[in-house]
Formats: C-alpha cells, structure tokens, sequence
C-alpha cells in the first residue's frame, strides 16, 4: 500500500491529473498561444474583430475541429491555453449563455450549412441563442412536447408554446423540440430545429416568478415558419439532438460560473465585454439566494446573537456538516472522474444534496431571523437578501430536474431498481395529456 | 487530501472484505453474540497474524505495520459491514490509540507490540456511570506517587471492559478542575481491587462493561511532571476524534450493507402483482437512503484522510462525521426495517442485528446533538 496523502488540497491534484497528458505536448502548446497572442493581441480591437482573429486562428476553441474555428486539440490541453490567455488578460470568445451549448449541438448533429451559418457569430458574440424545450404541460415529462412542427410543402409552419426560456427577449435564434409525428411513440415523433426568433410570429412574454424577479420568458409560436433547411438531423431524432444538448448543459454548468467573473479590467474592449456578460447574468442575480446562503448562517447566527440559543446551534451545526459533506462528495466524484471513470447519474446525487442543503438554509436563515423573516426589503435583514433566500430556495428542488425525477433516476439507474409502469409508449396522438 | 482509494488500497479493501465475509456470516454473528466474551479467539488470532490488522494504525517502530488511517477506514469500514465481533474496537481503536497519545516513548515501546501482535486485547475505561464523553465526566479519583497510580471509582460503557487483558483508564488527580489534572494508567484486567461485569446491552454485538475499582494499582501512562498540565485532556480529545473519525467509518460500512440488502429484497418482494421495488414510494425512500449514506461517507473518508495529513481541523471533522454517520445509519436502518415490513421486525431477519448497531453507534461516543454542538464551538470561519 502505498501512501497517497500530502495534505493538499485536492481540487488542485485533481486537475492537475485532468490536464497532465504530455508535458512536453502542454510546454509546447503554451508556447505556441503566448507567441501568437503576442503577435495578435491588442486590447484596442472591437470584441467582434478580436473575436473573429480569434476564430481564424483556432485559438479561441482549441478543441473543437480544425475545419470549424479549432485545433483539434485534446480537451486535457484546454486549460492550459486558457492559462495563457489569462495571464495575458486576454479576452476569450463568447462563452456565456445558451450559445455553447447551441455551439456543441451544431458541431455533432449540425449541417455543413448550420456550421457555416452559425458557428462564427456564436464565437463573436454577435448572436444570442436560447432553448425551447420546456412547456407549460411538459415539465419533468419533456419528451411529452405538444409544441408542433407541420410542413406545408415549402416550410415547417410551427403553433405552441414554450416556457422557461432564458434569454428569450433578445435571442436571434432558438434551439426548438417540436412535434413532427403523432402517430408514434412520442420519444420518436420530434425533431429538432433552429428557429429564427426575429419574426412576427414568435411573441415573447416574461414570466413573473414568486420571488418577484423575471428570468424567464415563455414565448408562444402562431405559425411562425421555419425554412426546411433549419431542421438540424433526422425527422423524428430530435429527442437524441435534445439530449445532447443537454448533456452540454450539465457539463457546462461548473465552467459557466468561471467564464462569468468580471475581469476587473479597464478598456473599451473589456468595457464591451462586462457588458455582454452583465446582459447574460441578469436573470441568475438571484440564483445564489436559491442555493440557501450557507455562508451567511454563522455570521447571522452571530451578529444576531441567536448563536447563543442551543437550537440555533444544533440547527446551524446541521446546515454546515451537510453543506460540508455535499462539498466532499462533489471532490469525490470529480476525482473519480480524474482517474477516467464516466460521469454518470451519480450528478443526480450532487443535485439533490443541494436540495436538502438549500432547505436546511433555508429553516435557519428563519430561525435566526425570528419575527424579521416576516419582512422583505430595506424592512428586512442585508437589504432582503434573507427575505429572498426564504421565497427562491423551492426553485432548487425543481429547476433542472425535480427531487422527484433525480429519486427516480438515482433508484432506476445507480441503484438498479425496477421501472415504473408506463402509460406512454403507444402512439403519442392517444397519450393521456394536460388539458391546454 | 486523497480522494479515491489507490489500486492497492482496494485490492487491501478486497482481501479484508472476502476474510469477513468468510468469518463474520450472520450465523457465526448471532453465535458469538450470545456468549459473554462476545468474540472468536481463533479468527482474533487469524485476523491479527495471518492478516495483522490489529497492527494496522501502529508504526512499525512498536511493532505495528504502520498503515495510515485510511487503511484504518477501510477495515473498519468493512468490519461494519459484516458486525464483525472481535476487540478490534476497544483494543486497537480506543486503547491503542490513547497510549500513542498518552504515553511516553518507553511506554508505546513496552505496551504496544504486544497488543498490535492481538496477544494482548486491551481497551479504554473513560465513561462513568453519568455516560457522559467529554472532560466533565471524568470524576475517577487518582492518587499518584511516582508511577504508581490509586484509582477509585466507577467506570461504565467500557467497550469489551469485562473481558479486556488490560484496560487503560482515564481518572482525575484529586482536587484538579478543567483540562489539568486528567490522569492515564494501565493495568491488568484481573488486578486486585477491580470488579467486572459485562452490561446487558441491546446491540448484543457490542459488549459493555461496567468496572469498580478499590484502591487498585495502576501503572502511569505519560510522565508525572506533566499531570498539572493539560497534556492529558488533549491526549484524551485526541484519541476521542481519532475514535470518531475509526467509528463513522465502521458506521457507513454498516449502513452500505443495509442499504445493499434491501435494495435486493426489494427486488424479490412480489406485491400486487409487482416487486415491490417498482414502486416509487419505496424507490423514493432508497434514493434517499443512497444519498443520505453517500452524504455521511464522504465525511468519514475525509475525516480519515484529514487524521493522516494531520490537518488541524480533525476535531471538527471527526464531530462533522460522527454526527453525519450517526443520523444515517439510524434513518437507513429505521427504513430498512419498514421497507422489509413485517419480516423486517421478526429476531429471524437479520436486519435486527444492524438496527441494534446502528442504535449503539448513534449513542457511543457521543449522539449526534452533543456532536453537532462540538461542530459549532470547533467551527472556524474559512476564508
């Protein structure tokens, strides 16, 4: 046996163990992206002509293809490029919102026209994309879409709605699941499509939620019209784009966080930038109130006194052992994953300990609180922000899949248990659904 | 701190795992429980030679196999798994680890080979009869001359304390307040003075003793000239951390069994016309069993991990895991016996047996209210 422990931090060994394939190959590639933004960096550019030097060069993702804007370089190596434009202070292509993910949907299920037509501008900055999945009568049951796509002979003439769309309002295009074919099962009957959101046809509403913020939008289609060649692979293999997609988005959901850090930098180019990503990151201002504030509860507990009351305590103690072990068991699933083992449904596990810590954050931030939790706003406790906590922290439990759902993929799928019946797998025209 | 267990520390993790399943099968469980010392004097003697587990945790300069205490985790995590019943606890969890702390170099050399060779089984007399796991319990009247010390007193909840070779026990110089004057010595199982019996206790794979002690001779463990300080209480929180950390782990191995044979029940109970695992409010309640024990492992492997990077933060994370493992194994145990329904309450079933561990860990060592309140005063603001 031999003794692995030094005491460290692990984080730090983990990607360091993520990214050590080739040495020799990192000095090298780090060599390469100094020299050339050496030669092309200039903080005076506009984003979208830094941008696009960005895109010819390869630079900007590395790892994608080398035809379409890349180098085909490892994803091991990617960080190390990063590094190099980080100490450089220089500004990567766009990364935030939903246009990776339509990035990476192109790139593996895409034509030769939707790489050429699309791909750059994503990289640019130029166009803001946003994803029409979800609707007001398929939440958990996605696949359960009624939003339909019928072709007239010339083009798909689409009628529906779709709901919690972030960044709907000022999207140029959107990532659509439509109904295609109701006569089968209804994982087979959707295709997938890129929808032009600038026309009539497409009206976007905001949607209020109960903690007074708007961050989503639900966009109702009236014939709104799709040229056939915006079908993005086969009719009827949408549900398998769809899951791509959001296999991106899981995957993406650690790295957003990073590229959203404001630069702190002063220029125009950098100017442009914190402007772009303020757009992005408005409707998630609240999303750390959702997560339940963990990090407020001892210095509450403390300034309110109320760390003196053994109920507090106990209750606080709770808050932090469980917010502590969600942190550990997330370091042991990445350092699985460094060693090469798949990331599989055990994200499911990360997503409901963040449940049950956001509810426990949120008994406690009442408890401290007292008859205060009663109040909101300037009346209430740091400006409102606990008031906020108390009414965001039930989006946890439901954006991004349910309890329930995560219950039921950590029960079918890590701990092998038998499926429930289904009342779905026959044509999807004779499907039970909601009323609209 | 690691992370993942290494190739060769699974493969130690496979060779232990296939001993206990060989030795510990619930037959040889409810034979050993019903007998008074509670134990297989043939498989201690296996365990400690052919595989030297007892020598796990003890450097190799007193004879141990200097193993860290990962490697520590790992077999007490399996011997929650198959509710092992041998000394491991009392001997080399709780005595072993207080003489490393307490005793001088001399002492460690002279007492310790013997119990990492399993001759010796040893164990720790801390409780009294309040049952109480911290400083203020420690009421035993010590008189000490030299190396000999005079115990009078009570002592309770002595893990395998009516059968142990030798105890070592934890008192109080007379008239001394707070973290000084906190006393350790040795002596034999059967000096005179000291009378023993075993408690009746619940989890009958867990023996307890209850001892007396009139005027029995002990041996000091540590140095006279340092009882006026706090050594002796910070060797006593010590080892009560280390025990912790040793205990959360056996606990997750004892929910990870549970969880494992219910989940297969599930799989063969047919109701209404299905297994019963179909259903999703019995599949609902083993996610969260699956979450509520992946929870509490991830703080008992950190724990362990912390103990052998020799991170200051141990006392917290020793509290953080205990209480953790403790609400687990009690919430998974509680649901194991509802989701087998009435078979699940029948002396038969082997469920029982976990459930009463469960119980037993969830008090031993202190439940999991008087660790969460440890959390709060050892919590330190991170930057």
């Amino acid at each position: 046996m031999s003794k692995v422990q030094d005491g460290s931090v692990d984080s730090a060994a983990v990607s360091s163990a993520v990214s050590s394939t080739g040495d020799s190959n990192e000095t090298e590639i780090r060599k390469q992206v100094r020299s050339w933004l050496k030669e092309n960096w200039s903080p005076d550019l506009s984003l979208v002509d830094w941008r696009n030097k960005l895109a010819d060069s390869g630079w900007g993702v590395p790892a994608w293809p080398a035809d379409w804007y890349g180098k085909d370089l490892p994803v091991a190596l990617v960080p190390a490029v990063e590094d190099e434009f980080a100490r450089q202070n220089a500004v990567t292509v766009a990364r935030t919102g939903i246009r990776m993910l339509a990035a990476a949907t192109i790139l593996e299920h895409g034509s030769e026209l939707h790489k050429e037509k699309f791909l750059r501008r994503i990289l640019t900055g130029e166009d803001t994309w946003c994803q029409l999945f979800s609707e007001p009568g398929s939440g958990s049951d996605l696949a359960g879409s009624t939003t339909r796509a019928d072709f007239d002979g010339e083009r798909w003439i689409v009628n529906g709605q779709k709901v919690w769309t972030t960044s709907a309002h000022h999207a140029q295009y959107g990532l659509l699941l439509a109904r295609t074919d109701w006569n089968v099962p209804k994982h087979q009957g959707l295709t997938y499509f890129i929808l032009d959101m600038e026309q009539d046809a497409v009206e976007v509403h905001q949607l209020k939620q109960m903690n007074g913020h708007a961050s989503f939008n639900q966009v109702f289609f009236t014939d709104a019209k799709i040229e056939p060649e915006y079908q993005m692979d086969a009719l009827g293999n949408g549900w398998r784009v769809a899951m791509t997609t959001l296999a991106h988005e899981r995957r993406s959901a650690d790295g957003l966080r990073r590229f959203n850090r404001d630069s702190g930098l002063s220029g125009p180019i950098y100017e442009e930038e914190r402007a772009e990503i303020a757009t992005v990151m408005e409707p998630y201002k609240w999303y750390p109130q959702r997560a339940g504030r963990v990090d407020l509860a001892m210095p509450r507990a403390k300034e309110t006194g109320r760390i003196t009351d053994p109920t507090v305590r106990q209750e606080v103690a709770r808050l932090l052992t469980m917010s502590k072990s969600a942190e550990w068991m997330a370091l042991r699933a990445r350092a699985a994953q460094a060693l090469g083992m798949p990331q599989g449904p055990e994200g499911s596990l990360g997503k409901l300990a963040a449940s049950h810590v956001a509810r426990q954050a949120s008994r406690v931030h009442t408890l401290i609180s007292g008859a205060d939790a009663m109040l909101k706003g300037a009346d209430s406790a740091l400006d409102g922000i606990i008031a906020e906590i108390l009414v965001s922290v039930p989006a946890t439990s439901i954006a991004g899949g349910t309890d329930e759902i995560q219950h039921n993929i950590i029960s079918e799928r890590v701990l092998g248990m038998e499926k429930e019946p289904r009342f779905d797998t026959g044509p999807f025209k004779d499907v039970p659904k909601n009323v609209s | 701190m690691q992370f993942t267990f290494t190739a060769e520390q699974q493969q130690f993790r496979d060779v232990v795992q296939r001993f206990l399943k060989d030795k510990s099968a619930t037959t040889e469980v409810r034979r050993l429980m019903e007998t008074e010392e509670g134990y297989d004097c043939a498989v201690w003697q296996q365990m400690s030679e052919e595989l030297a587990l007892a020598a796990i945790p003890i450097p190799e300069s007193y004879g141990g196999a200097g193993f860290g205490f990962v490697e520590l985790g790992i077999v007490m995590e399996e011997m929650g798994r198959s509710l092992l019943c041998a000394p491991y606890f009392s001997s080399i969890i709780l005595a072993a680890h207080a003489i490393l702390n307490a005793g001088n170099e001399e002492q460690k050399q002279s007492l310790l080979p013997r119990i990492a060779s399993g001759k010796i089984r040893a164990s720790l007399a801390m409780t009294e009869a309040d049952g109480r796991w911290d400083l203020a319990g420690i009421k035993m009247d010590a008189r000490v001359s030299g190396n000999e010390v005079i115990l009078n007193g009570v002592k309770s909840f002595v893990v395998d304390g009516g059968t142990a070779d030798m105890l070592v026990v934890v008192s109080r110089l007379a008239g001394s307040q707070g973290t000084e004057g906190i006393v350790f010595a040795t002596v034999n199982g059967d000096a005179p003075g000291l009378t023993k019996r075993n408690l009746d206790t619940m989890d009958a794979t867990r023996k307890l003793g209850h001892l007396e002690f009139k005027d029995v001779s002990a041996t000091l463990l540590g140095d006279e000239h340092e009882l006026k300080s706090s050594a002796g209480s910070e060797a006593l929180s010590q080892t009560m951390d280390q025990a912790a950390i040793a205990l959360a782990n056996e606990m997750i191995g004892g929910a990870q069994y549970l969880l494992d044979s219910t989940i297969a029940y599930t799989a063969i109970r047919m109701q209404f016309g299905r297994v019963i695992g179909s259903f999703q409010a019995i599949k609902h309640k083993c996610a969260n069993m699956l979450i509520q024990l992946e929870l509490a492992k991830s703080a008992a492997y950190y724990a362990a991990a912390a103990v052998e990077a020799g991170d200051a933060e141990v006392p917290m994370l020793a509290s953080m895991a205990k209480a953790a493992a403790s609400d687990a194994y009690m919430l998974i145990a509680t649901e194991a016996i509802q989701i087998h329904g009435g078979i699940g309450f029948t002396w038969d079933q082997d469920t029982q047996l976990w459930f009463k561990r469960a119980k037993s860990s969830e008090v031993f060592l202190g439940d999991p209210t008087y660790h969460r309140e440890l959390v709060i005063q050892r919590w330190k603001e991170q930057s």
